[in-house]
Parts: C-alpha cells; sequence; structure tokens
C-alpha cells in the first residue's frame, strides 16, 4: 500500500479529494477568463447559508394557522400570498400550498433531480437529494415516515406530490392542540422544516 | 431520455438517513453550488439544459456520487459545449485564452433571484383536457430531455389541477426554444402504479404532467 492509500483509507475519501482539486481548478478556471466575480460566488453561498431558509416557510405556516383569510390566500394562490410576506423568486416562481387534515397527509418529492421550494425552505438536506429518498417517497411513503419516526394512523391517506415541472410545493402541516394561547411568532417556532417537506408532524412545546 | 436519474420506485435502496441534513456535506459542494449558479446566470444555457446535461452523466456514476457531483458533471459539460472553456484548461485549471466578458455582478445577482425564471406562457391552443379527466399516460422512452417519469408512463390517473401553459421542457433542454404546453397534476392511486393490492394502502401520487405526456382519455 503506498502513503497516499494509507491516508486515503477508503475509496470515497480518495474520490473526494479528486474532486476537491478539480473544484479548486475549475473555480481558479473561471475566476480567471472572468466567467465568474469572486465576491458573487460568496454572495451566493451566503444568501442560502443565511438569508433564506425555513424559518420563511414557518412564518407563512403560523400566518396561516392564525389568519383565516391569509389561510384561503396561501391554499388558493400560494405564489401571491408567500409574496404577501416578501417570499419569491428563484425556485419559487409557481407555488402551491398543500394542506395536511384529520384525513390526508401530504408528502413532497422531486424524483427526477430534486427540487425544492427555496424561497421558503432555502437549500434541501442531503437526504432529500439521496437515491434512497427520491425513489421510495413515492412508493412506500408510510415507511420512510417511519423512519422519520411519523406513525400515521390507518385512516389517515397518504399523498405523495412529485415535483416534475417547475410548480413547487409546501406543506401547511396541521396546527398542533392545545397552542391556542400562542401567537404567531411562538407559533413559528414550533414549525420545522421537516414539518413542510411532510417527513414530519408540528409537535406541541 | 430514460437513465439513472429516474428513481421514483426503483427498489433496494434502503433506509433513508434522516441525519444527513447540511446542504453541503462537503465544502467543495458549496463552491460547486456558487460557480453553477454564477455561470448560469451568464445565459448562456437554460435550466432544462443544465438537468439534461446533469442526467447525461454515466448512469454506474451517477448512483455513485452526490447531488453536486451531478452538478459539478453537468457543469463543466456545458462549459465545453458552449465552447465557454476548454478541455486543456479544465485539466489545467488555468486560463489559455482571456474572455470579454464580464461576469454577473452581485446586484444582478439579487434581481436574479428575487425574480426568478417564472415558466409559465400564453397558451397557443386551448386546454385539451379538464379537471377530473381520466387520462392514461403515453408509453413512449424518448431519446431525448423529457420530465415524463418511467413510473407513471402507460397508467391511468385523474386530473385535478391545470396550471395554464408552461414551457415545455422537452424542446427547450434540446433547441432553447420556448414552447408553451399545458401543464396538469394528475393524481395516480398507489394500486394503479404498484399492484393491487398495493404494497402500502391510502397512497395517491400526484405527477405535474406536460399535455403532450398524455396519450388521452382514459
Amino acid at each position: 500500500m503506498s502513503g497516499k492509500e494509507n491516508l486515503h483509507p477508503s475509496h470515497r475519501e480518495a474520490v473526494k479529494s479528486e474532486i476537491e482539486e478539480r473544484v479548486e481548478k475549475l473555480e481558479a478556471l473561471l475566476v480567471g477568463k472572468g466567467l465568474v466575480d469572486p465576491a458573487a460566488l460568496e454572495e451566493l453561498v451566503h444568501t442560502y447559508e443565511h438569508r433564506i431558509g425555513p424559518r420563511n416557510g414557518a412564518h407563512a405556516v403560523a400566518k396561516a394557522w392564525t389568519d383565516p383569510a391569509y389561510r384561503r390566500r396561501l391554499l388558493a394562490d400560494g405564489t401571491a400570498a408567500l409574496q404577501e410576506l416578501g417570499y419569491g423568486g428563484r425556485q419559487g416562481e409557481h407555488m402551491q400550498i398543500v394542506e395536511n387534515t384529520e384525513t390526508i397527509h401530504n408528502l413532497v418529492v422531486c424524483t427526477l433531480c430534486s427540487c425544492y421550494p427555496w424561497p421558503v425552505l432555502g437549500l434541501p438536506p442531503a437526504w432529500y437529494k439521496s437515491s434512497a429518498y427520491r425513489a421510495r417517497a413515492v412508493r412506500e411513503p408510510r415507511s420512510v415516515l417511519e423512519e422519520f419516526g411519523v406513525q400515521l394512523g390507518e385512516e389517515v391517506n397518504i399523498r405523495v406530490w412529485d415535483s416534475t415541472a417547475e410548480i413547487r410545493y409546501l406543506v401547511l402541516p396541521q396546527r398542533p392542540p392545545d397552542t391556542e394561547l400562542l401567537d404567531e411568532q411562538q407559533l413559528s417556532a414550533l414549525v420545522t422544516r421537516d414539518s413542510m417537506i411532510g417527513v414530519a408532524l408540528v409537535e406541541a412545546p | 431520455m430514460d437513465g439513472a436519474h429516474d428513481l421514483g420506485g426503483q427498489p433496494g435502496f434502503g433506509p433513508v438517513d434522516r441525519n444527513q441534513t447540511e446542504h453541503f456535506p462537503c465544502p467543495w459542494e458549496a463552491r460547486v453550488f456558487s460557480i453553477t449558479l454564477a455561470c448560469g446566470m451568464l445565459g448562456k444555457w437554460n435550466l432544462d439544459q443544465a438537468r439534461s446535461a446533469r442526467e447525461g452523466m454515466d448512469p454506474d456514476h451517477y448512483l455513485d456520487s452526490t447531488y453536486y457531483e451531478h452538478w459539478l458533471h453537468g457543469l463543466e459539460a456545458l462549459l465545453l459545449a458552449r465552447h465557454l472553456v476548454t478541455e486543456e484548461e479544465l485539466a489545467g485549471g488555468v486560463a489559455d485564452t482571456a474572455h470579454a466578458f464580464s461576469p454577473v455582478d452581485i446586484r444582478r445577482i439579487r434581481e436574479i433571484l428575487s425574480t426568478g425564471g417564472p415558466t409559465q406562457m400564453q397558451a397557443a391552443r386551448p386546454a385539451g383536457y379538464r379537471i377530473r379527466d381520466r387520462v392514461m399516460m403515453g408509453t413512449r422512452h424518448p431519446a431525448h430531455h423529457t420530465r415524463l417519469p418511467g413510473y407513471i408512463r402507460g397508467k391511468v390517473g385523474e386530473i385535478i389541477a391545470h396550471h395554464g401553459a408552461h414551457i415545455f421542457p422537452d424542446i427547450h433542454a434540446r433547441s432553447g426554444e420556448k414552447v408553451p404546453e399545458h401543464l396538469y397534476t394528475i393524481e395516480f392511486n398507489g394500486s394503479e402504479l404498484w399492484g393491487d393490492p398495493p404494497v402500502e394502502r391510502g397512497l395517491r401520487v400526484c405527477v405535474d404532467v406536460f399535455e403532450p405526456y398524455i396519450n388521452g382519455c382514459a
């Protein structure tokens, strides 16, 4: 075994370091050719790591729970209702909100790539992009939900939304019981990213 | 195009690892994300061409690599196809020739992110189907880019929404031409897709389908 192989005991790690080198070269080349602006690259990462994320979606969900007129607008025209709160743009151009009820649980996937509603959820977690999730969500969602710790009753039907075109889906989860005294901001803090993809329920505090 | 990316319903992948919560498990993935977006904003290709380039990966490699490696493959393929870089430059990481390009700056990036790229268009003809129609999907296996997943081909479902006309990806990915086609959401019963009795009861799968993917009323 050579020294290099000792440093990289698994094939996957060796592949990753090759990729790191390939990406560094590509970035240097693109900057060198004037095709990309380094400051712009930082801006793009910063935007999706810090400015745009699931707190946006949680805001809309909590507002829908506390404002019946907003809930109606959100379900009727998701794109316009999210724009009211300032959420829209890339990968959220055509939004549809799907509401969980006592008898329907919604789950979102993109089997062909990994489409995801960026303006309200940010970028997808790695599991959402995994082959296992993309393959299984449309065929055995109940088993997938159990792996996420969600046990649905037999009376609950599951509706899976496969984002094959440019419509992006956001789940409006059920408001947990005994939260009548909480205001919109307190409710928003309970709403998780996973509950708006449909792999979790919102729990009372 | 049929390929390894068409994963819906494929067996054998095992449990979903819900602990993989990061956007970018490795730092290089954040670099690929940002250079891909910045290069896309040069306007030399559209989103369907970007998806098609990622899906052109060797299928073994596609399944054995992570999401942002697919993006990296697609980006390199498009940069080469549009003659923005050469093979030699990619291998060396050094520019042989200077380009008279101006990169997309931060102000423009903010504009592009906030407006996005809406795909809805004026329809060229009336919709061929109505909500509640029961329709059968086509069974073609096109050699070009498509958004008709394999698991619904030949299956019967019910139209539950009509979204007007949107840019048809199959043509947009090939020529760049923006041709409007009506877009529907079609709901399929689990037993129609996965056999009767179904693996799981009470399952309905809703898929967004362009009108040319539909064979006719069932």
